[in-house]
């Protein structure tokens, strides 16, 4: 049993607010994905759960323990680091059996446990090389190895697939997930890439600026993004972003962008109906919008500004007014750059943020989990 | 101003080539002295090459007065001051590179400023006190004055080591079950051993060949460099050539077997910054 639990846990590095009073709860055997661009804090927020970073101010609990005080050696954990950290003087056995020697476990136990490890791993025939005979790919299998071994409570893993190329990251991520089936330890996982975060998480903390902004299951952080933010960061392409205003039509509430006017759907219309006059930030993906050759009445006159066959479909940037727009579509017929289409996006797909928090609007109905606040 | 890349080259190899001769011709001239007859390097015109090779020359001097007592002095203030300052230097540059303290980068210049202090103004006020504290005189004197001046040396270089030694494999260790010292020596150590034998030569070279402190601080406990300097004057040309080619002995040897580390260390260490 490791929950893992962070108390408002604050790290500053000299006058750098590293990680901002973070609370998190981890459940046991979840799989946690802390999901942020290059300086916000996640890998600073692991290494204080590693014990590698001491906390400024709040508490750490992995199974119920107060781990605030204690050594990395104590707190029965594994880590797995970006750069592997495989030690160069030794063997792949020796650096997998590296932990259970430190803990004196019997000879024959730890030639046992390193055998089974490098099976699962699939690198049971290199345990007699040293690293710097060994690929990339494989380094990472033996720092994964060395780490589960451990049968630690807790594995922490800091962007361990970011220094493998495209095709390996892909085999890996999906090996992770499978190890993570098997050996079910509490993880907690960095990474700068929301594929890999929708891929493998059970839920995903969002981070920006050392606080977490959203945290959800991969789903809804996709589906109800809680800030423009997390919207523009999460999604292959992102979500688009659109600025309109708030209008009444006769009796109705309506959306205005720019000179184009869409019905809102009921659900928004009490959060909303305060908002009359004043500017929000309409979102809706990329997937949600569909395009037609001729401007229909009623669809949203857009201009082709790049068209990018993908195989299984096609993926057009389109200008609105002043915004640009992201829309993937059937790859039959092709759209040519230049070319005046019409865009009808799907009503309950909207989503709708406060244009000067950022924050999304709350819809009337239990629809979406709240976003904007973690637990 | 440009020149063609061939020019470049050429000039380049001239260059290299000059800087080479300008090293080695003593050296060797030295060397083939050392081994010449004694009655070959009086005669004139002296034959550069000997005409045969005699180990004349060195054991008259290794047989002189006072040369082998003086000998095992420099070897045991060589030792001692390796000791000293590898124990101090080392978690010095060490904590230089994993630390972040205040004064850091103050204690990184102070480290090159004691480089520019003159050892010759120090030397009546060093005397005068070794004489109070009963250190005038003694091997072990003479070792903490050659630890003093190694000890820049050995905390830039050891710095340079270990900064090559990944932080994270460290950590890795200690999430592994070390302690912080765990870690350092079960991981660090051991990776940065070569470095820190390159860097015990160096020590010892710089021992070795230093001359004034060991001049100004002994009378009787000579070391070999101050006995050779002190004995020069009344000396014979093959006890002079003698002297010198031991003396270069121990730095020739250090540079053949620390060249590689040398250059890793300081290439690694200007990359760094």
């Amino acid at each position: 049993m490791a929950e893992i639990r962070l108390e408002r846990v604050r790290k500053t590095f000299g006058r750098v607010v590293a990680v901002r009073d973070v609370d998190l709860t981890v459940a046991d055997g979840e799989f946690l994905v802390l999901l942020g661009p290059s300086g916000c804090g996640k890998t600073t927020t692991l290494r204080c759960i590693a014990g590698l970073e001491r906390v400024d101010t709040g508490r750490i609990f992995i199974g119920g323990r107060d781990v605030t005080e204690l050594p990395p050696a104590r707190r029965d954990i594994a880590m797995v680091f970006q750069s592997y950290a495989v030690f160069p003087h030794m063997t792949v056995a020796q650096n997998i059996g590296f932990g259970l020697r430190m803990r004196r476990i019997p000879k024959h136990e730890i030639q046992a446990a390193v055998q089974e490890a490098a099976k699962l791993l699939q690198i049971d025939n290199l345990l007699d090389r040293y690293p710097a005979h060994l690929s990339g790919g494989q380094r990472q299998r033996v720092a994964v190895a060395r780490a589960i071994v451990m049968k630690p409570e807790v594995l922490l893993m800091d962007e361990p697939l970011s220094n493998l190329d495209a095709l390996l990251r892909l085999q890996m991520r999906a090996e992770l997930k499978r190890l993570h089936r098997e050996i079910g330890a509490t993880t907690v996982y960095v990474t700068h890439d929301q594929v890999e975060a929708l891929s493998l998480g059970d839920r995903i903390a969002v981070m920006r600026e050392g606080a977490i902004v959203q945290l959800d299951h991969p789903n809804t952080v996709y589906d109800w993004p809680a800030t423009t933010f997390v919207a523009s960061f999460i999604g292959t392409p992102p979500m688009n972003l659109l600025r309109a205003t708030v209008n009444t039509s006769g009796d109705d509430l309506a959306l205005a962008i720019g000179d184009f006017t869409m019905p809102v759907s009921p659900a928004w219309k009490p959060s909303l109906r305060a908002m009359v006059g004043k500017r929000v930030v309409v979102g809706i993906r990329a997937e949600n919008i569909s395009v037609h050759a001729d401007a229909t009445p009623g669809s949203l006159p857009a201009t082709v500004l790049v068209s990018e066959p993908l195989g299984a479909q096609q993926l057009l940037t389109v200008q609105v007014g002043e915004d640009m727009l992201k829309v993937v579509t059937a790859p039959e017929p092709p759209f040519q750059a230049g070319q005046t289409v019409g865009l009808t996006l799907a009503t309950e797909k909207l989503r709708l943020f406060d244009e000067e928090s950022g924050k999304a609007l709350s819809i009337g109905a239990n629809l979406s989990t709240q976003g904007g606040e973690h637990r | 101003m440009t020149f063609p890349r061939l020019q470049r080259r050429i000039l380049l190899c001239m260059a290299a080539v000059v800087i080479a001769l300008w090293v080695l011709m003593p050296l060797i001239l030295i060397a083939l002295a050392a081994f010449t007859p004694r009655l070959e390097l009086y005669r004139w015109p002296k034959p550069i090459i000997p005409s045969t090779f005699s180990t004349g020359t060195m054991s008259f001097f290794l047989h002189s007065h006072g040369v082998l007592p003086s000998l095992r002095n420099s070897v045991v203030v060589a030792l001692l001051t390796l000791g000293m300052t590898l124990v101090v230097g080392a978690p010095a540059g060490y904590a230089v590179v994993r630390y972040r303290f205040r004064g850091r980068e103050a204690f990184r210049l102070g480290i090159l400023m004691t480089r520019m202090f003159p050892t010759s103004l120090l030397a009546i006020p060093l005397i005068v006190k070794f004489i109070h504290w009963g250190l005038y005189d003694t091997l072990i004197g003479v070792a903490l004055m050659h630890t003093a001046i190694a000890l820049p040396f050995a905390v830039i270089i050891t710095s340079g080591v270990f900064s090559g030694v990944p932080k994270e494999l460290e950590e890795a260790a200690m999430t592994l079950g070390c302690s912080r010292l765990g870690a350092f020596v079960r991981v660090a150590l051991p990776l940065a051993l070569p470095g820190l034998a390159a860097a015990a030569m160096f020590t010892f070279v710089i021992s070795w060949n230093e001359v004034f402190a060991a001049a100004i601080l002994t009378v009787r406990n000579r070391t070999l460099p101050a006995h050779v300097l002190v004995s020069l004057e009344g000396a014979p040309l093959d006890f002079r050539f003698a002297g010198a080619f031991f003396m270069i002995i121990p730095a020739v040897i250090f540079m053949a077997l620390a060249r590689r580390y040398l250059f890793q260390m300081w290439g690694g260490a200007i990359a760094e910054r």
